[in-house]
């Protein structure tokens, strides 16, 4: 896959796993996310940072993920862990990293140049490793746009990190959302104007399951990419509210169609069903067809 | 000489009418002489059978070296009775004994020792585990061990294969004159199913209770027409261990993905409509599909007519739901099935007999639906393996599997690829338990596989999002990650028959070295 497809590939759900756990990194793809983000960061015990790191060298050596991508969530650069994660990530060949607490563009300029050294020590491909910015505070959202084209060769996209940003905002999870709406606002228009992806952060009651396709349903109506999610349970919920609807489709299919045959004529603005169509709307057409095959649910021939 | 499912059976075994496996239906419509018990005829009054001790009771059945006892499993790993009264016949000196449980477990680790002493010569059972299934692998049993489904034990006892000469009951009540129930008393187990062929084949039966109870004692299980003896003793089993607390839906991601599958299969699949009958096994996967079945029960707005086997609460759940018409009952899991069955007046206890045998006019489990069960091992041609550990030793219990596998109309096996090293999938399965012709489907982690013979279950499958693939595609993507096992090292000499359901071999577990 080539990096440009590579860097705008479908990201419905990324999944939490902790690296400490074999039993979860060996075949985590078998439950269906678009994405697997290992996690060396929080939900690896401080003194435990070595195994984690080891289990997790050997599962991206030893495990074929069968398409699936696959992420590491490295410690944030204020710890003395980071280097030696970008070298394990870069080592193993996992498809990208996500950078914790990135606040500036120079946190991504320090991540990459690691990173360069790194793909250079083991002979990896330069440029192969993807990164993604995880903003955890008012400052990294102030700086989202910077963050987002610091390093448009290797960046997917940022997410927002709830706990962390509603703790430095001084607030709290609240179920209508508008406690963080500033944060996935300004975001996401940072993440759109620098052309890169958008991710929502974790909802973490699985037992409320009314609440998580309420958030998921907000998300999606934003205009989000997709959602960072901590158990297997989630995934079928997000990809069920990110499907498009029947009609989605077939609008979709119209246009695609209709693109192909007008621009075969030397066509470039045309109707469908009464409203104007041109190049602009054939990106989103194509998604919404890229989507619903991924959802299980195209039946067309497009 | 080879049978139907590929194994290789020494012809020394194939003496005194006994025959290879021939296929599930080979003993279909024949006609047989039923066993009948010798019993003693009483015309006198008669205030009380209660008797002091087992010793006494041990007595006046008149034991002798050589005989055949018989236990029953209700009371699963809180068991007291088997240790207790084994112990009192090896103390009496007596030798070269049988015994013929419904099913043995780790709680009778000591048997192990009888055995290794050759005091105990034969074990006739489902299930075998502990200290027992090693000492037995490890050729230390003088004869073969039998091992046999639920089903197939009351086909042996009711055609005579096995004749029980003193059955020992236990029963959490019983009255003076045995009328015994699996209700009530310090050790409730809900019904006493396994322990019914006993009562009516055994020559002598002796109730093994720790709560005597006003006569009559009915609804009864067993019938005081039926019992010679009753013993009083303080326990009778651990009763934290014979009902565990409520069955939970198991939260491991894993379980519900393949549980959720199962369900899905079943929406998909022909019998699934109203009225139809569903039975699982106790596994995490089995009893959590009971979970996904509900809401498409009421997508659809079907209901089951009854539930049969092993009941814990999610059946319970399912009958209290008003989704199922009744539920059938052979065994309690939890303290859950055990305070609905006799209360709840739509939850019934059969015997083993009405649930699985093959050998009576029409078991329940000739009429069910659908089945989930889980399996150690399962191979290419679908043949099942419920009972040799990965390292060739006797650790498990056939049980229902091979009756309902046989029954039902679409067996349901569910279980994950890999368990720690080991490949669930694979070219050949250790010991068949259930032959590959009962079973239906396989649902895994890694996707599901329907049984070539069922191409109809193919194309209902096909019309789903379900990720189907083949039994052989699963074993290479197994044997992918965790390698091809080694062939385990038997030995030559047999250590247990595994019998089909009709009463031929279907498999030979061998002797085997301890592992260094």
């Amino acid at each position: 896959m080539s990096n440009e497809r590579r860097l705008k590939r479908l990201r419905r759900t990324m999944m939490f796993l902790s690296a400490q756990r074999p039993g979860l990194i060996k075949d985590a793809y078998i439950y269906g996310a678009d994405s697997l983000m290992i996690d060396l960061e929080d939900a690896v015990a401080e003194n435990q940072k070595d195994s984690a790191r080891f289990s997790l060298y050997n599962a991206l050596k030893t495990v074929d993920y069968r398409g699936t991508e696959v992420i590491v969530r490295i410690n944030a650069l204020d710890t003395p862990h980071w280097q030696e994660d970008i070298r394990v990530v870069v080592a193993g060949g996992a498809d990208g990293l996500r950078i914790a607490k990135c606040e500036t563009k120079q946190d991504v300029f320090t991540i990459v140049e690691a990173i360069e050294k790194a793909e250079e020590e083991f002979g990896r491909e330069p440029g192969s490793t993807l990164i993604m910015a995880a903003l955890e505070s008012p400052l990294a959202i102030l700086n989202a746009y910077e963050i987002c084209t610091a390093c448009p060769e290797r960046m997917i996209g940022v997410a927002i990190s709830g706990g962390d940003y509603r703790k430095t905002m001084g607030t709290k999870y609240y179920p209508d959302g508008y406690e963080i709406f500033a944060g996935r606002a300004n975001m996401l228009v940072a993440a759109r104007a620098a052309g890169v992806q958008c991710f929502d952060t974790v909802f973490t009651n699985l037992d409320d399951e009314e609440g998580f396709r309420k958030e998921v349903q907000l998300i999606k109506e934003m205009g989000f990419d997709g959602k960072s999610l901590i158990s297997p349970r989630q995934i079928a919920i997000v990809h069920e509210i990110f499907a498009p609807t029947e009609k989605e489709i077939r609008d979709a299919e119209k246009i695609v169609r209709a693109w192909r045959e007008n621009e075969a004529k030397g066509v470039g603005v045309f109707t469908v069903d009464g409203k104007m169509i041109d190049i602009a709307f054939i990106p989103g057409a194509e998604r919404v067809i890229e989507m619903a095959k991924a959802s299980g649910i195209y039946e067309g021939d497009l | 000489m080879k049978n139907a499912v590929n194994r290789e059976i020494p012809d020394e075994l194939l003496v005194n009418g006994r025959e290879v496996f021939q296929g599930s239906n080979y003993r279909d419509g024949i006609r047989y002489q039923k066993a009948a018990p010798k019993v003693r005829m009483r015309t006198s009054q008669l205030d009380s059978k209660v008797l002091p001790s087992i010793v006494d009771a041990i007595k006046a059945v008149e034991f002798k070296d050589g005989m055949t006892v018989s236990f029953h499993h209700h009371f699963r790993n809180g068991d007291y009775i088997v240790n207790m009264v084994m112990e009192e016949i090896v103390k009496m000196g007596f030798k070269d004994i049988t015994i013929a449980a419904s099913s043995l477990g780790t709680s009778h680790d000591p048997i192990a020792e009888y055995i290794e002493q050759g005091i105990v010569t034969g074990i006739q059972t489902s299930g075998i585990r502990g200290k027992m299934g090693e000492v037995v692998s490890f050729g230390k049993l003088k004869t073969p061990a039998i091992l046999r489904s639920h089903g197939g034990r009351v086909r042996a006892i009711e055609q005579g294969e096995v004749h029980i000469d003193v059955a020992f009951i236990g029963a959490p009540t019983s009255d003076c004159y045995g009328n015994a129930s699996g209700k009530g008393g310090k050790s409730d187990c809900g019904v006493l199913a396994y322990a019914d062929v006993d009562a009516k084949y055994a020559d002598n039966v002796v109730v093994i209770t720790d709560t005597l109870v006003d006569f009559p004692n009915f609804p009864a299980s067993i019938e005081a027409v039926d019992v010679d003896y009753v013993v009083v003793v303080d326990e009778i089993g651990d009763a934290s261990k014979i009902a565990s607390a409520a069955a939970r839906f198991s939260r491991d991601p894993r379980d519900l993905l393949m549980a959720e599958y199962c369900a899905k299969v079943i929406e998909a699949t022909p019998y699934f409509k109203q009225g139809f009958s569903f039975q699982t096994g106790a596994g995490g996967p089995s009893l959590a599909a009971n979970r996904y079945l509900e809401p498409i029960l009421r997508k659809h707005n079907i209901t089951m007519s009854w539930i049969c086997g092993g009941i814990s609460a999610p059946a319970v759940d399912l009958l209290n739901k008003g989704l199922c018409e009744c539920i059938v009952d052979t065994q309690d899991f939890d303290t859950v099935g055990v305070a609905s069955v006799h209360t709840n007046p739509k939850h019934f206890e059969i015997s083993t007999s009405q649930y699985a045998s093959p050998s009576n006019k029409s078991a329940f489990v000739n009429k069910l639906d659908y089945v989930i069960l889980a399996a150690l091992e399962i191979d290419v041609d679908f043949n099942v393996n419920v009972i040799t550990g990965s390292d060739g030793v006797l650790r498990g219990a056939p049980g229902g599997h091979p009756d309902t596998a046989a029954g039902a109309k679409c067996c349901i096996i569910v279980t994950p690829l890999l368990r720690g090293r080991m490949a669930t999938v694979c070219d050949s399965v250790v010991t068949v338990t259930t032959p590959g012709e009962c079973v239906d489907i396989l649902v895994t982690d890694y996707g599901i596989a329907v049984n070539p013979k069922r191409p109809d279950l193919l194309e209902a499958l096909q019309k789903t999002k379900l990720p189907l693939t083949t039994i052989e595609e699963l074993r290479d993507i197994a044997y992918s990650i965790v390698g091809a096992p080694d062939p385990l090292p038997f030995k030559d000499r047999v250590v247990a028959i595994l019998e089909a359901r009709d009463g031929t071999i279907l498999d030979v577990v061998r002797e085997i070295e301890p592992l260094k």
